[in-house]
């Protein structure tokens, strides 16, 4: 209840952030307009592809430790049953079909480490049955961890790229007070078209995700941001908003730059306020997540179905029919491929994600992971033609294009010279990798790999330090204790010799006194008296 | 299974290159050359072909004696842009071996000393071309009368034989290569202590500028500007340039109009314009934030003024740069944005 009397405090003159934002956008710095390249991938529904003929389950897919796998081989397993069980910092992993678990093993996986991990393999029994579903009931009146609890269950992580479990972020909740959940459904990157398939198909599953979600994470307010070019999505998605979110819930169009659809860039887009250096959109009391995220939350909430499966956009020059396709995680990507027609004669390069920021893989056996919104099959001619870097001219052409406000030149030039700590000073942890510089660089200096690997030099150093830290704490600690020992042995012996010194005196002592009492003279015992 | 070459992102061609970036500055400096061809007859391809042709050679030699690969570096573009600023800074027929001298200097020591292309500290185009203007100042102030105040320009044989051969054949005399250039009328006739507005009455000064020069000036600000919407330079440098000129000759102006010309006389004349858009906007050796920007240019134009009102030269761009590209590096640092969210 609200106190009757006035308090001293002065009423906020400016409505908070939370009730302005979609009034007015502001711009992000930098920045790049692309060739979007998304219509060719739009033109089919999204479809499912035949099963695959083996499913490769990573049980890392989330951010945080891996999964562990608890399923034997030689086990049958119903679609959905848990087959990895999460660490407490990440996510479940459930079967995608049902069938036989061949084999538990070291696989390569798609993940931008490349680092080959442990996976459950999986040959479907072509029945795609579906073990016991969990639906949550009544979600609108339960407790928010409850539901968060559901959420976990059910190996939900942010389907946007960071896959960060979002249990966990939306928990975060709790502990600083969020105001609006903030839908990202701008998807910056060229070629990708997943999300926007998702928006166009499923408005009235991803809006009741939404609140359910924000039912969650304890929030009033829903804004789901879109970008100004996705002219059919804003309709459907408004129709759906306005029927199920009541006042709640309200669709933001940002404009189509690169990268709008990264986190810090949409909130400074939406508020005008920036992500403080090292933090969280937490911090300004806004939870972001992906559309697809919604989607998938909707569906463990209402269908009680775990994440298993998601939109692929399988597109790029290189393939012959890009499309959507809703793939099992664990599919091959050479299956989906497959399914989109199949590779050109010209196919170069298979990139998972898109070309800003995309990863590429070195086979295409990896398999469809929680994280793979889009596989792009490049071409030749897509590409960088293979040409000589030149020095940097300094025409700073990176540095107005970067988002972060970074001064891309210094940041080379302080890189090359592995001087790290001057690449810290300089900013490097604010480099999101979007690669703008990099894209404008006349020179042709591959800009945004230099700054992954000086962020990775930057923690490696600091890191560094801190174990020097401590190991010469541990040093100093010790030599302190020895010191410490060899003091006390000294004064033992110190205290030794005394008491020996004491106890010859006495000695002396007890023999002059004896020879007193004989009363025979003793020259010395005179000369002491 | 296909297995796939990898390589880091981004998957995409970068936006330009350095070849395209300098081809689409010789195409913007084509206006400014016709205009200078049209007032002062052929020499000024002439003195780009031989600045061009040395510019390459010491660029070839040092990059062989540096032990660097010399296609990229050739055919960058870089050493023909340098060499064809300079030959529009110099009269159009000063002898062949004030370009080699000035190349020279720009090349191997402006350029190579101290690096190579991206490391030069000094714009190589304004130093050959002040070490020239020191030390030929004879030949490095004759110039010609534009079109309009002569009878008519050199043929390309006279042209040829006074840049080769030395030896000038005026087609009225020697009239063609004695006049005064705006600034330099100005200079003398207010030594001389006549008042500014006599002086002005003399027929090298046109409608806005001087004559003919105006024609020159704004045929570089056309080139200017087409750079401009080509997103090769940024509007920071020449509007500091400019605007700063304008507000100190204009202040100067309104306080003593008996001494100090005009502003848009000081804009239009001289090398003011085509130091604004080509000289000053130069990458390597100006800033590269844009509050960098601004006080470069701002600095180029309140030191082209200062040594056009109080130095020793009637135009003072050359020295401007040169002098701000000394300061750049500091003012890089002090003018370096916040970086988002600190
Ligand atoms: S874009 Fe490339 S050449 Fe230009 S300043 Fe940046 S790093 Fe240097
Ligand atoms: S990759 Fe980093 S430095 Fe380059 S534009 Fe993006 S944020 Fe800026």
């Amino acid at each position: 209840m609200k106190p009757v009397v006035a308090t001293s405090e002065p009423a906020p003159k400016t409505p908070p952030v939370a009730d302005r934002i979609g009034e007015r956008l502001y711009r992000f710095d930098g920045g790049l307009r692309l060739r979007h390249n998304k219509k060719i991938a739009c033109r089919d529904p999204v479809a499912r592809p035949a099963l695959p003929a083996e499913l490769v389950v990573p049980m890392r897919q989330h951010s945080g430790p891996p999964a562990r796998p608890c399923v034997a081989e030689g086990q049958f397993v119903l679609k959905g049953e848990r087959i990895g069980e999460g660490p407490e910092r990440g996510a479940h992993i459930h079967a995608p079909t049902s069938g036989r678990v061949t084999s538990v093993q070291d696989r390569p996986m798609a993940h931008a480490t490349g680092q080959p991990g442990t996976c459950v393999v999986i040959r479907p029994d072509g029945e795609d049955r579906w073990g016991e579903r969990t639906p949550f009931p009544a979600w609108e009146t339960s407790d928010p961890a409850a539901l968060r609890a559901h959420i976990r269950h059910h190996g939900i992580v942010g389907l946007g790229g960071a896959v960060f479990p979002t249990d966990l972020k939306a928990g975060a909740a709790t502990v600083t007070p969020i105001h609006t959940l903030v839908l990202n459904g701008v998807e910056c990157e060229p070629w990708i078209a997943c999300d926007e398939m998702l928006m166009r198909e499923q408005p009235r599953h991803l809006v009741e995700g939404a609140l359910i979600l924000a039912h969650a994470a304890g929030v009033e307010r829903v804004v789901i941001a879109i970008e100004d070019q996705m002219g059919a999505v804003e309709r459907a998605l408004a129709e759906a908003a306005a029927e199920l979110g009541g006042g709640r819930c309200r669709v933001v169009k940002v404009p189509t730059v690169y990268p709008e659809g990264g986190e810090r860039q949409l909130v400074q887009t939406l508020t005008g306020l920036e992500v403080p250096a090292g933090g969280y959109p937490h911090d300004l009391g806004l939870l972001v997540q992906n559309v697809a995220t919604a989607a998938a939350v909707r569906q463990a909430v209402i269908a009680g179905e775990p994440l298993v499966e998601r939109i692929v956009t399988v597109t790029g020059h290189g393939v012959r029919h890009p499309r959507n396709l809703l793939a099992l995680l664990g599919t091959p990507a050479a299956h989906l491929v497959e399914a989109a027609g199949g590779y050109t004669d010209d196919a170069a390069r298979l990139v998972v994600g898109g070309p800003m920021m995309g990863y590429p893989l070195g086979s295409d056996a990896e398999p469809v992971v929680k994280a793979t919104n889009c596989l792009l099959v490049l071409t030749t001619g897509d590409m960088r033609p293979p040409q000589g870097e030149l020095p940097c001219i300094r025409c700073g052409d990176c540095a107005s294009a970067c988002p972060a406000r970074l001064q891309p030149q210094e940041l080379q030039f302080m890189a090359r010279a592995a001087q790290w700590d001057a690449v810290a000073a300089l900013g490097v942890d604010a480099c999101i990798e979007c690669a703008c510089c990099d894209l404008v660089c006349p020179s042709q200096i591959p800009l945004a790999d230099w700054f992954r690997y000086a962020k990775g030099e930057v923690r490696r150093v600091s890191s560094e330090r801190v174990a020097a830290e401590r190991a010469r704490e541990r040093f100093e600690a010790r030599e302190a204790r020895l010191e410490r020992a060899r003091q006390e042995k000294a004064e033992r012996l110190a205290r030794r010799k005394d008491k020996l010194r004491d106890e010859a005196g006495r000695k002396r002592q007890i023999e002059a006194a004896l020879a007193r009492a004989k009363g025979t003279k003793d020259p010395s015992a005179e000369d002491e008296a | 299974m296909r297995t796939f070459h990898a390589a880091a992102a981004p998957h995409l061609p970068s936006k330009r290159t350095v070849r395209g970036v300098m081809s689409q500055v010789l195409l913007a400096l084509v206006p400014g050359i016709a205009v200078h061809a049209w007032l002062f007859g052929p020499g000024i391809f002439v003195q780009i072909v031989i600045a061009s042709g040395f510019a390459l050679a010491f660029e070839a030699a040092l990059l062989r004696l540096r032990g660097r690969p010399l296609a990229p570096f050739l055919t960058d573009g870089s050493a023909v842009v340098a060499a064809s600023l300079f030959a529009l800074c110099i009269p159009p027929l000063a002898p062949w071996w004030i370009a080699a001298v000035a190349m020279f200097f720009a090349i191997v020591i402006a350029k190579h000393c101290f690096g190579g292309l991206g490391h030069n500290v000094f714009n190589p185009a304004m130093v050959g071309y002040v070490v020239v203007l020191i030390s030929f100042p004879l030949q490095l102030t004759r110039w010609p009368l534009p079109r309009e105040l002569s009878s008519g320009t050199p043929g390309l044989d006279a042209t040829l034989q006074a840049i080769l051969g030395g030896r000038v054949i005026a087609p009225d005399g020697i009239d063609a290569l004695t006049g005064a250039t705006p600034l330099d009328a100005i200079r003398t006739g207010l030594a001389e202590g006549r008042p500014l507005d006599t002086v002005l009455q003399s027929p090298v000064f046109g409608a806005v500028g001087g004559t003919g020069w105006e024609w020159l000036a704004a045929a570089f600000g056309i080139g200017g500007l087409y750079l401009l919407w080509r997103g090769i330079i940024r509007w920071q440098v020449p509007v500091a340039t400019l605007g700063s000129v304008l507000v100190m000759a204009l202040v100067a102006w309104v306080l003593n109009p008996e001494t100090y010309p005009s502003a848009v006389l000081h804009c239009l004349s001289g090398g003011l314009v085509l130091g604004a858009f080509f000289i000053a906007t130069d990458p390597v050796s100006g800033c590269a934030s844009g509050r960098g920007r601004l006080v470069f240019g701002a600095g180029v134009g309140v030191l082209t003024l200062v040594i056009r009102y109080w130095g020793g030269y009637p135009d003072g761009v050359a020295f401007a740069v040169l002098l701000m590209n000394m300061a750049a590096p500091l003012v890089d640092r002090v003018t370096r944005p916040r970086v988002y969210g600190t």
